[in-house]
């Protein structure tokens, strides 16, 4: 038996080989040689801290009790693997693009970056490894008790204490060395590295220990499966839903586990890693459980009953006598339980200080805005603070729990706690409807319901007492912890499983599709689930040629793309290349950054290219997805604007023909109602005086006379009258029809004022200058002398004076000529001038013979001619201005 | 019994035919062609019977029938309205205005003279 | 990335297909894994009394059950891996789907 100080010397040896290791790597990193260590091979051996101490310790002595059953646990991380182009893949490249620092900091992304998702996930998280870590520090102390001569129960508490500490020591020595504002730091290549190494010591020591008992033990492959067969477990038994559940549990632990997701996510350095990680990753883990039930089933054989089968992994090469495979195989747990601790400290660290102690700091500080040296001496010194105190609470979980066999159950527990986080994962990956308020409840329930069913039952001896546990809590028996809702009988993990994530998922559905998430969210969310249309893939070639393509996809989203490309080939030009693709020159950089900088502004633009080449810490997918959500929304608001805007214009197109229909309806109804009225007024007198012909006896013959004519006259006036309604719908239609011609204004005058005196008793004095109106025209001779009939003829009937003279003057005005017709009689009152164009506008009514219509003939007729009438004022007498342009034209 | 009517029209033909027509009825008709002085007109002579064109120079003749119906003495005097506009709109408001009998042009003298034998016969039972 | 106009247009259809494929056997994969790594839930138990053994599967016979979907499962993800990296050779441009 080697001694205790032996122990603690390999034990320190190995850790000194660890941080050689590092070491080498970290020269390696700087001068830009760790190529091989960003490998598919380093990354693959890295996922295996999924393989614990537990695994490494736990694993024989579960089949040992369980038969196969251990083996779900590498199953469900087995089938997460080889379908990792639809899961993993995703979450890689999400925790790429988003810059996500852990499992905590992804659901807070994924939900608007809500802290309160980020604190539970947290918490959550503690509650969960801790017992966990507890694990760790047992089997560590009970490795060493195995070596140890001394009393095994007064020796425990000392080592884990020195355990604890030493871990601690080593996580705070290699994960908080470096700090990178993105995490993604250069010490991942150290810690990675390490982690690396010791995947291949404990699969090494396994593999050693299992190729012993097979061939040194049982002799030979036949041998050891008859052996198997005639074991106490030699038979397929298998709790059934166990079998299930466990193997989803494991599934669900591996990418939710906070350590599992910092090796796979943050740590990742290329997603291509995964084409071989896909399948090696499986290969280590079905390596790593061949000889499990082959150690576990020599240990049952030869050594002495009431052994504890977690140990059979030492024990049984000791009892063979090989010190040094066992002491191998010590290393080997020893490295299982060191790398856990390592990285679910860091991680769980990590966890702690961005989302708890940073944002209580920050507050407690009062500015939030800080300069940058000085945080990061924060973040480290919280992180050590972080990792400290959760190995203080792993070491007092250890110690208050008694180290026993309760423990053994603690890692189907942590899984089924850390699982809750699935729900909220898979649907923000998934569904873009998942809300934030849905999620944190879900997590809230399922957290609540496995603390209920199996933490408090399984491992918080004292909070439920045996009678909430026998009869429910206040005698409620459908409350029991291990039968809820009064479902009895089943494997405590199963029930817990089963209820805890039913109601998490339900809860976070129903919650989800019942609440409308914020603009963050809804961005967030799209970002997330479409994150392959949003982000690159991966180049194979690094450097300038892939920045510039960056810069040229961009760009691209930010302007048109002919555009775009236009811009590239000048910057190419430039710089006297040909093509499209300039180097990212800092001129260049400059010129595309004042390009940019016209369509987002200057500020925006300047953090894109900074983030392109490296300069800022801005999420550049972040600002893309603004980009595109605002361009969005601008065009969404510009098109509900332009349907506005064109609403209100026909609205008011519609509201300004209604106006005008109504007015036109009303014109037509004072037109139709005045030509109603001088058609009926002559037919009256018509019907009248015919009547009185026809029933009248003995009327003299005077009266016949003189009753036959006023029929005759209103006969007259009702033929006058139809034929100015007719001319006027004609002159007012635009059909008339001009008959243009060359004449002597004069001679037109001249038959307008012998046609409107013939037949008139008392004919008006017409004055003209002779020969002022000698001049040629060319118009409608016609229609020029219907407009002189008609004003001369108004001037003949309305003229008062005793003697009616109407003078009529005649001048030319360049193109125009101007003709007055000026009478002598007492004119028409002011407030009547401006109607006396309209139709049926007479002034006075004593002189019957006209519909009013004539006034506006003329005005018609001389507007088609491309003159004008008006009345003139200052004269005494009626007087009228006609104007009219020398040459007619159409 | 000498019936005295005044006529309001403006339409010398009209006021001619009416004349004849109602003077060998017995009536004594006076004529006047102009709204404005209506009023005034009614007053001074007082007739039995008003005829009333409804468009009329100087002021219409529903302007002219509810100033006549706002006096006491012509709140009932019998009054004939003529109009020859053809609009419905202006019968509604000449009966709102207290108007006796409406007639829209061209009437016939037989409608005229039934109409004005019935106004006296009514204004005789009132 | 698939816009890039680089993209060459000779069998496009027929490679775009295939990559399709491709992406539904990987879907696939893991529903079979499981399918297969809960068959054992049908086999028949060792009840309670030892005699009534006869029925039940040897446990060397579940292991090399296991052991073989596993080593199966494996295989196949190795054949998808090395297909992506000589897809994705070709194309540079693997993550892209």
């Amino acid at each position: 038996m080697a001694s205790f100080n032996t122990l603690v010397l390999v034990c320190l040896g190995y850790v000194m080989l660890l941080f050689i290791v590092a070491f080498v790597a970290d020269r390696l990193a700087a001068t830009g040689g760790d190529r091989w260590l960003r490998s598919p091979l380093i990354y693959t051996l890295s996922l295996s801290i999924y393989c614990t101490a537990w695994t490494f310790y736990g694993a024989v002595g579960y089949a040992a009790r369980s038969g196969l059953e251990f083996v779900t646990i590498y199953l469900g991380p087995t089938l997460v693997m080889i379908g990792w182009w639809w899961g993993v893949r995703k979450l890689i490249r999400i925790g790429r693009s988003q810059r996500i620092t852990s499992i905590a900091d992804l659901i807070s992304a994924r939900y608007g970056k809500s802290n309160l998702l980020a604190v539970g996930v947290t918490v959550l998280s503690v509650i969960a490894i801790t017992p966990y870590i507890a694990l760790q520090l047992q089997s560590i102390t009970l490795s060493f008790a195995v070596f140890s001569d001394g009393d095994e129960l007064t020796n425990r508490d000392t080592t884990a204490f020195w355990a604890a500490s030493g871990l601690a020591a080593f996580a705070i020595l290699f994960g908080t060395r470096n700090l990178d504002a993105n995490e993604r730091h250069q010490g991942v290549v150290t810690v990675v590295t390490a982690v690396a190494l010791e995947a291949v010591v404990k699969l090494v020591a396994l593999l050693a220990v299992g190729i012993f008992v097979v061939w040194g033990v049982a002799g030979g492959v036949p041998d050891m499966l008859e052996r198997i067969d005639a074991s106490d477990i030699g038979r397929w038994q298998t709790d059934r839903s166990r079998w299930a559940t466990i193997m989803f549990l494991a599934a669900a632990a591996f990418i939710c586990l906070p350590r599992m997701f910092q090796v796979m996510v943050v740590e990742n350095d290329d997603e291509r890693h995964l084409q071989t990680a896909g399948w090696a990753f499986p290969l280590y883990l079905a390596a790593m459980s061949l000889f499990v039930v082959p150690i576990a089933v020599i240990g049952l054989d030869t050594l002495p009953e009431g052994s504890n089968p977690d140990l059979f992994v030492l024990t049984v090469p000791l009892s063979e006598g090989r010190e040094g495979l066992a002491m191998f195989s010590f290393l080997g747990g020893f490295s299982s339980a060191t790398s856990m601790v390592i990285v679910a400290a860091m991680a769980l660290s990590t966890m702690v200080s961005n989302h708890i102690v940073m944002p209580i700091w920050l507050s407690l500080r009062g500015d939030g805005a800080s300069v940058s040296g000085d945080v990061r001496s924060i973040v480290i010194f919280s992180r050590r603070l972080a990792i400290a105190g959760i190995m203080a609470l792993g070491y007092t979980y250890f110690r208050a729990s008694g180290g026993g066999a309760a423990l053994a159950a603690i890692g189907l527990i942590a899984f089924a706690g850390i699982a809750q986080v699935l729900p909220a994962l898979v649907g923000g990956l998934y569904w873009r409807g998942a809300t934030r308020s849905g999620a944190a409840a879900g997590l809230l329930v399922g957290f609540l319901v496995w603390a209920y069913t199996l933490l408090l039952p399984e491992t918080g001896s004292g909070i439920l007492t045996a009678g909430v546990l026998e009869h429910g809590p206040l005698g409620l028996s459908w409350l029991r912890p291990h039968a809820l809702f009064g479902i009895e009988g089943l494997d405590p993990i199963v029930h817990s499983v089963a209820w805890s994530l039913f109601l998490n998922t339900a809860v976070f559905c129903i919650i989800s599709v019942s609440t409308f998430p914020g603009p963050l969210e809804r961005l967030q969310g799209a970002q997330f689930v479409n994150v392959f249309e949003h982000s690159a893939a991966p180049k194979e070639w690094a450097g300038s040629y892939a920045q510039t393509e960056d810069l040229m996809i961009m760009t691209q989203r930010i302007m048109e793309a002919e555009q775009a490309r236009a811009l590239f080939r000048q910057g190419a030009g430039q710089q006297g290349q040909s093509g499209e693709m300039p180097e990212p020159t800092p001129a260049f950089l400059e010129f595309l950054e004042r390009a940019l900088s016209g369509s987002v502004g200057a500020a925006t633009a300047h953090a894109m290219i900074g983030q392109i080449v490296g300069r800022s810490s801005v999420s550049v997918e972040d600002l893309l997805a603004v980009a595109d959500e605002s361009a969005e929304l601008m065009e969404y608001s510009s098109r509900l604007g332009a349907q506005s805007a064109e609403l209100s214009r026909t609205a008011r197109q519609l509201r300004e023909a209604n106006e005008m229909l109504t007015q036109i309806s009303e014109q037509k109804d004072a037109f139709l109602s005045q030509v109603s009225h001088e058609l009926r007024t002559p037919m009256t007198s018509i019907r009248a005086f015919s009547e009185l012909m026809r029933d009248t006896e003995a009327l003299s013959e005077a009266d016949q006379k003189r009753f036959a004519n006023i029929i005759h006259d209103e006969a007259r006036r009702l033929t006058r009258l139809l034929d100015d309604l007719l001319d006027l719908s004609v002159l007012e239609s635009g059909k008339v029809n001009l008959n243009l011609n060359a004449g002597n204004l004069s001679e037109v005058m001249d038959q307008a004022v012998v046609t409107a005196l013939t037949g008139s008793s008392n004919p008006i004095q017409v004055l003209r200058e002779p020969g002022s109106a000698d001049i040629g025209i060319h118009t409608d001779l016609d229609r020029l002398s219907q407009v002189f009939i008609n004003i001369i003829s108004n001037a003949q009937k309305y003229c008062d004076a005793e003697t009616p003279e109407l003078s009529i003057t005649t001048s030319r005005n360049g193109e125009q000529i101007v003709i007055d017709f000026v009478d002598n009689g007492s004119g028409i009152p002011p407030e009547a001038r401006a109607a006396v164009f309209e139709k049926f506008a007479r002034v006075s009514a004593d002189k019957a013979g006209g519909a009013g219509l004539g006034l506006a003939i003329c005005r018609e007729i001389l507007q088609r001619l491309g003159g004008d009438v008006s009345y003139l004022d200052g004269h005494e007498g009626g007087a009228f201005r006609v104007q009219l342009p020398l040459n007619t034209n159409l | 019994m000498n019936r005295h009517v005044l006529l309001v029209e403006d339409e010398p033909n009209i006021v001619e035919a009416i004349r004849f027509l109602l003077t060998r009825e017995g009536w004594t008709v006076d004529c006047h062609t102009d709204g404005t002085d209506a009023v005034e007109t009614v007053q001074a002579l007082r007739p039995d019977l008003l005829i009333l064109d409804l468009m009329l120079p100087g002021k219409s003749g529903l302007d002219i029938l509810r100033e006549l119906r706002g006096i006491s003495d012509f709140e009932h005097l019998p009054v004939l309205m003529l109009t020859a506009r053809g609009q419905s709109r202006d019968r509604d408001m000449a009966e709102r205005a207290g108007v006796s009998r409406f007639m829209t042009k061209p009437f016939s003298n037989i409608e005229v003279l039934t109409a004005v034998r019935d106004l006296v016969a009514l204004a005789g039972r009132a | 990335m698939n816009e890039k106009p680089t993209r060459p247009p000779v069998f496009l259809e027929r490679s775009g297909y295939h990559r399709r494929r491709m992406a539904d056997a990987a879907f696939l994969l893991p529903i079979f894994g499981a399918l297969l790594l809960c068959t054992p839930i049908l086999w028949p138990s060792t009840p309670d009394a030892p005699d009534q053994t006869v029925s039940a599967v040897s446990m060397s016979g579940a292991i090399l059950y296991v052991f073989g979907v596993w080593l199966l499962l494996i295989i196949g993800a190795a054949w998808f891996g090395l297909w992506v990296r000589k897809w994705g050779e070709d194309r540079q441009d693997p993550g892209a789907l």
